[in-house]
């Protein structure tokens, strides 16, 4: 079974890189704010609705 | 604040690419598996073609719908959703062109080799070798696109959706290299590097975590993306989704175990893997319920919005496989469960509902916002939606009654101790009506699939197609990556322009360990059997033969130590019986009786004549004629380069064995064979395929028998 030897490794390799991903997310701030972030998704396209409103409003006065 | 704006175009023709590419696959795939669902009520629908078998489409069948649909799918929802979340155009135009026509070369390569018969038997990792190094390159590739993308990204929080495509893109590509440690053998037939045990428990690691990092990671980013998005308003706590990655991640990776409880695998590593199982579902089921909870007070918008209605019985298909996975690991349940129809409804559901209704929301959702236009008939989305769900109702609800009945039939006594149903023909006969059932099912839910391409046709038609969507954002500002005073890691890394030549170092040193340790595992410590010894040169031949067939998709190799399966079937399977086998080939699925102990059950005649006509020999038997097995010519020249492969992962055979007395030994014993056929007055040539597939098939779980002395001795 030294086969699971093998397993434990790639999967310690994998588990200790999304710790330290963890580690780096919670010290640079990632997680200070966690309300902005839901809702900050859901502007983009706001924002580029009100450009082709823009475009379109330009386009009839022209 | 940084007041340099900068001006940037999201690149959509990638995206319309995979979403293309997601509708042809995804119809291809499921008439795949539909045809391969009408085999097993009529086995004749395979034409008598050994092309379209099925045990050479089932694997063709999930390659489809796994990396082709659902892995175009990914692809597509990834790449539209990363550019906006990260306010940057994708990382290089050049490798998101490279990797889309890597994937789609790989999966006509696919498409190709497997009806041939190309395949290394390993469930979702069929693929042969040099497709197997192709997929590796193209799986960099999109890491590398996404990673690059990530670092030149204009907005500093990284949503909660890029941290799951991340885990996806490292876990997959390491899962891919350890299970596809294989010695070539010639251009389109490989051995694998590990046996029996051991290669049955890297599979199943792999093959759980394909499930779980190619089939669920991925997905529950773009739901966490597509479903705020389509409901226009946020998640409902975005605290849960973050809990939810990385328990998520954490737990994953150790529950593979559960798919191997009850055989010759020791029995700490399944309960291992079934305590991890128990656990996941905590995340799994916040998952849900966040995805569920972010539309209350909108579900009128359910009412009306199909793509929102794709998403909810999405989300839900996600919470019902996650909580009855866990269950089926639970050793009882899964002494029931396991090589049933119950694993492949378990499997649908989760396919069907999650991935396929999520990838139909998506498709919806995109369509008519890259052709800047609405949707062509919200009507025949909605007709698809409801033709869609009752598909999936009628497959997965008569696969689930097909499975728990031929789990009870098979472990039916009856008060006087003898099995109820000694004939394994008849718990198959039993269920045939329910694959029907599953048929119809199938049929439909392929029905809603041709009513949304044409859909997204029309839309398309009607549209006009926005190749680039302009886009403003300030770039992140230099000085935000000082925290508390010093350098945070991330900005060592972003800093560094030799950032992708560690990465890709790290890589290749996970590579070389791992391609390295299994060297040195061959000399395993599983209890050695005395008397088990290497496969014969015919009987090799015929094992490939086992394989390039499929016959594991139906037959399993693997006798649990329940009475019901040692009445069955014989003694009981021991790890050590396994040592010689690379691959191993346990299955996963019984349509037709365990193979285990077959050697010496029937005369030579009987196999000849059941694989000419299975209904010759048992009436009502859904198993397809392999009539061609009897007039195809053996074919012996790879044979030297076979026993070579072999011997380098590990069989003893003698140097030089395969350079002449191999052949010697093949010819005698394929003698041996058409003597005995002609006892059943069988005329058989010794040079056919019949006769190598019917010497291993006699040969399957004789070992033990011939010296039972040597195994109570080697047992302890």
């Amino acid at each position: 079974m030294n086969v699971v030897v093998v397993l434990i490794l790639a999967s310690l390799v994998v588990a200790l890189l999304f710790l330290a991903a963890f580690i780096w997310a919670v010290r640079s701030g990632q997680y200070e704010d966690t309300l902005t972030p839901s809702l900050r998704v859901l502007g983009e396209d706001a924002a580029l609705k009100k450009t082709i409103v823009i475009s379109e409003t330009k386009s009839k006065n022209q | 604040m940084n007041t340099n704006v900068e001006t940037f175009k999201y690149d959509n023709r990638i995206v319309r690419a995979f979403a293309i590419a997601t509708v042809i696959w995804g119809i291809v795939g499921m008439s795949v598996g539909l045809l391969a669902a009408v085999q097993l009520f009529f086995p004749d629908a395979n034409l008598n073609l050994q092309f379209i078998t099925f045990g050479r489409i089932r694997p063709l069948h999930t390659n489809a719908v796994i990396f082709a649909f659902v892995g175009n799918g990914m692809f597509m929802g990834i790449y539209y959703s990363l550019q906006r979340l990260c306010k940057a155009r994708l990382f290089s135009d050049f490798i998101s062109w490279f990797h889309f026509w890597g994937w789609q070369t790989i999966i006509v390569a696919a498409a190709i080799t497997l009806p041939i018969g190309f395949t290394t038997s390993k469930e979702y990792a069929e693929l042969e070798w040099p497709i197997k190094i192709a997929i590796a390159v193209v799986w960099v590739a999109f890491t590398v696109n996404l990673i690059g993308t990530i670092l030149k990204r204009r907005e500093k929080h990284m949503y909660v959706a890029i941290w799951f495509y991340l885990a996806t893109a490292l876990t997959v590509a390491v899962l891919h290299i350890t299970n596809s440690m294989t010695m070539p053998a010639g251009w389109f037939k490989s051995y694998s590097m590990y046996a029996g045990v051991q290669d049955a428990l890297v599979q199943w690691w792999y093959g759980h975590n394909a499930v779980a990092f190619f089939l669920t990671t991925p997905y529950l980013g773009l739901m966490y993306y597509f479903l705020p998005k389509a409901a226009n308003r946020p998640i409902f706590s975005y605290r849960l989704s973050i809990i939810h990655f990385w328990a998520l991640i954490f737990l994953y990776i150790w529950a593979g175990p559960h798919h191997l409880l009850y055989t010759a695998l020791p029995d700490w590593a399944q309960s291992l893997g079934m305590v991890f199982s128990l656990m996941l579902i905590a995340p799994s089921w916040g998952g849900m319920l966040n995805g569920l909870l972010t539309l209350r007070g909108a579900w009128d918008k359910v009412r009306q919005d199909p793509v929102l209605k794709f998403m909810v019985v999405a989300v839900t298909a996600y919470g019902m496989a996650t909580l009855e996975g866990p269950v089926m690991a639970i050793k009882t349940v899964n002494s029931l469960s396991h090589y049933t129809d119950w694993t492949i409804a378990h499997a649908h559901s989760g396919a069907l509902g999650w991935n396929g209704f999520l990838t139909f929301s998506m498709l919806y959702y995109l369509f008519p916002r890259l052709y800047r236009t609405n949707l062509w008939s919200t009507k025949l989305a909605n007709y698809h939606f409801w033709i869609g769900l009752l598909g999936m109702m009628f497959y997965v609800i008569s696969i689930y009654v097909a499975g728990i009945t031929e789990g009870l039939m098979w472990k039916q006594f009856t008060k006087d101790g003898f099995l109820q149903y000694p004939n394994f023909l008849e718990t198959i006969v039993q269920v045939v009506p329910m694959f029907r059932l599953r048929a119809i099912g199938g049929t439909l839910y392929l029905l809603g699939t041709f009513m949304m391409a044409y859909n997204l046709y029309r839309t398309a038609k009607a549209g006009q197609f926005e190749p680039d969507t302009e886009a403003q954002a300030a770039p992140l500002e230099k000085t935000s990556a000082v925290v508390h005073g010093k350098l945070s890691w991330h900005r060592l890394l972003e800093g560094k322009p030799l950032l992708f030549t560690v990465l890709s170092l790290v890589a290749v040193l996970i590579g070389g360990i791992v391609e390295i340790i299994p060297m040195y595992l061959i000399k395993q410590n599983v209890p050695t059997i005395a008397s088990v010894h290497p496969y014969t040169p015919l009987e090799v031949l015929g094992r490939d033969l086992y394989i390039r067939e499929g016959c594991l998709g139906c037959h399993s190799q693997m006798i649990r130590p329940f009475r019901s399966e040692t009445e069955r079937y014989g003694e009981y399977s021991k790890a050590g019986e396994f040592v010689y086998d690379h691959p191993f080939l346990w299955g996963s699925e019984r349509k037709g009786p365990d193979l285990a102990r077959e050697g010496g059950k029937y005369p030579d005649a009987w196999h000849y004549n059941h694989m000419d006509d299975p209904r010759a020999t048992s009436p009502g038997s859904i198993m397809p004629r392999y009539s061609w097995l009897l007039t195809q010519q053996l074919d012996t020249t790879s044979l030297p380069s076979r026993l070579a492969a072999l011997r380098r992962v590990g069989v003893p055979y003698p140097a030089g064995y395969e350079n002449g007395p191999a052949q010697k030994d093949l010819q005698a014993q394929a003698e041996k064979v058409v003597a005995d056929l002609k006892l059943g007055s069988i005329t058989a040539e010794p040079d056919r395929e019949i006769i190598a597939l019917i010497a291993y098939l006699q040969r399957l779980g004789t070992d033990i028998k011939s010296a039972p002395a040597a195994i109570t001795s080697a047992a302890k």
